[in-house]
């Protein structure tokens, strides 16, 4: 293992998103914190989603999944893709590091981006909003594992998009409507059962849900199921991710 | 243990055949030159060397080590410049040089090195320069720096004098000399003959995916057993004598050229039968076949 160059491999990636904090933390943290507060305004006398919660406080870990499942497949994704598209990629392929050390090293980076965003949309709305946590260990769990799937995705989409427009439709017509839809907004038993049937193979409905147990103690389905699910997720798309890697697709050809 | 050993390599593209059966040995501490018209392979064949590029197949290995089954030791020991100016524009040329040592497994401990580097390369005062910032040139420098990081065994530089100018060609060459005399492993790719000429003991042509070519640069210059004798002569004769007008090559005023055969044309031949036409000599000028005009043939 070349654990030197791993962790090189990923300071760099964390430093790279640090470095333009405002767009990587701030930008997401803003967009996450206006939802909050229109959704919040428009609804919060109207609709009581879960027995004893406000809507306000209802939306919060939701709110937080969603921009976490975000970021963290921007983060590896556009890194991969700007190395690629400026050719700097080469210094990484020149260098002895295997399939699972650049994988480590983008998903880790992701995760540290989809917790950081987290973190900083847990702490403002803390802030306003009284929202305690029920279970930190679940909490940590969902945002840990939920940020490495992205994150291993990201990194997949990253390696065989050979044009922005494929990243940025990936994005805007995947990742983003798949998490507005996952039960951010509502329960799912608000639903149609079409579209509850729906909503229960879009895996970042498991995400959210599972997310949200772990703050109120109260969920669509068991938070077991959930975080079953987004480890079955995690290992499939580390596989996926890993054997990309290893045949060198789209990189070494 | 050769530097670099390359066995029945292909490769194929949708379409061309860029690499053919190519067989190539390149001992320790050789300068060697890579030479072949654009298109040639040159470039694909370094990146199979340097596992950029996988093989259709055939082997190769960097300092006895496979380029694929043992990457980690063919990596640590070949460094790589490559033909584009490649960069990443978020970081700093220190930067840049830390972390190309990280990949590397090497840490602090390589600072000294890098310090040095970048005082060779006249890089120091741009330590804290953002790349984009930098000029095409010294943006060069930096790749050289790079591929350098991690004391590699064996140096490839892919056409890196190629649109650079002359005071950073002369930097270049007086650099890698060094590095050669060090006891580094030379491998240039380059299309200027004069620069293959100046600085490579051993030379490999190639065209079309083949190795065509394969000597020492004397062996190379041998092949072409014409030499050019240029006389200037007082004034020019009515008429050549008999023997030398299938030599002439070309003539401009009183400037005769003379294409001769190391062999069968001996220069005191030609003298001879001058004089003996009454032709008076003021100046005599002997030109050695270039690797150019053995490049040509071997290239057509
Ligand atoms: N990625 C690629 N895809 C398809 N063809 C390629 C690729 N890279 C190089 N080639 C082709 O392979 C041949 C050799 O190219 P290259 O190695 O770059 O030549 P050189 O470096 O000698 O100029 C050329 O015909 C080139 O068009
Ligand atoms: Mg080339």
């Amino acid at each position: 293992m070349n654990l030197y160059g791993l962790y090189t491999l990923f300071s760099k990636e964390v430093w790279r998103f640090l470095r333009v904090s405002t767009q990587t933390l701030g930008a997401p943290a803003i967009t996450a914190l206006l939802f909050l507060v229109v959704f919040a305004q428009a609804m919060e006398t109207r609709v009581t989603v879960l027995e004893g919660i406000s809507y306000q406080v209802f939306l919060v870990p939701g709110l937080i999944m969603m921009s976490m499942i975000q970021n963290a497949f921007a983060n590896s994704s556009s890194s991969l893709l700007q190395s690629k598209m400026n050719g700097s990629l080469v210094f990484l392929l020149l260098a002895p590091l295997s399939a699972i050390e650049l994988y480590l090293a983008y998903v880790s980076a992701a995760i540290v981006r989809g917790f950081l965003v987290g973190m900083v949309i847990y702490v403002v709305a803390w802030l306003f909003i009284d929202i305690g946590i029920a279970h930190l260990l679940w909490v940590l769990l969902f945002a840990v594992f939920s940020s490495a799937v992205l994150g291993a995705l990201g990194l997949m989409v990253g390696v065989l998009a050979t044009r922005i427009e494929q990243v940025a439709g990936f994005q805007n017509f995947i990742i983003l409507p798949m998490s507005f839809l996952s039960g951010v907004f509502y329960s799912i038993y608000s639903l149609p059962p079409f579209w509850q049937a729906v909503s229960k193979i879009n895996p970042f409905f498991y995400m959210v849900d599972g997310f949200r147990y772990s703050f109120f103690q109260q969920s669509d389905v068991s938070p077991g199921l959930s975080l079953l699910w987004v480890f079955v997720f995690f290992t499939l798309l580390s596989a996926a991710s890993l054997h990309i890697l290893k045949h060198g697709y789209k990189m070494r050809n | 243990m050769s530097a670099v050993s390359i066995h029945s390599l292909h490769k194929h593209y949708p379409g061309v055949h860029a690499l053919n059966n190519v067989d190539l040995t390149i001992p320790q501490g050789e300068f060697f030159g890579l030479l072949g018209p654009n298109g040639a392979g040159k470039t694909t064949l370094i990146s199979v060397m340097a596992g950029l590029t996988r093989a259709t197949s055939g082997e190769v290995s960097v300092m006895g080590f496979d380029v694929v089954k043992q990457y980690r030791q063919a990596r640590q020991h070949l460094g790589v410049v490559p033909q584009e100016v490649v960069f990443d524009p978020f970081f700093t040329v220190g930067e840049m040089l830390r972390i190309q040592s990280g990949y590397f497994g090497l840490g602090r401990s390589n600072r000294a090195w890098i310090e040095e580097l970048l005082e060779t390369l006249h890089l120091t005062s741009k330590m804290n320069t953002r790349m984009r910032a930098l000029s095409g040139g010294m943006k060069r420098r930096v790749l050289i720096a790079q591929a350098l990081v991690h004391r590699p065994a064996v140096l490839v530089l892919d056409e890196p004098t190629a649109g650079v100018d002359v005071e950073l060609r002369k930097i270049l060459w007086q650099f890698t000399t060094k590095l050669h005399q060090e006891g580094h492993t030379i491998i240039l790719t380059t299309h200027y003959l004069e620069e293959a000429e100046a600085l490579c003991n051993q030379i490999a042509i190639i065209n079309q995916g083949e190795v065509v070519a394969l000597d020492s640069k004397q062996g190379l210059l041998a092949r072409n057993p014409y030499r050019m004798l240029r006389v200037t002569v007082s004034e020019a004769p009515e008429k050549l004598p008999e023997r030398l007008v299938p030599l002439l090559h070309e003539q401009k005023d009183t400037d005769f050229t003379f294409r001769l055969h190391r062999k069968d044309d001996p220069i005191a031949d030609v003298l001879h039968a001058l004089r003996h036409a009454g032709v008076e000599i003021m100046d005599l000028h002997i030109g050695e076949p270039t690797l150019e005009s053995v490049f040509l043939t071997l290239t057509e």
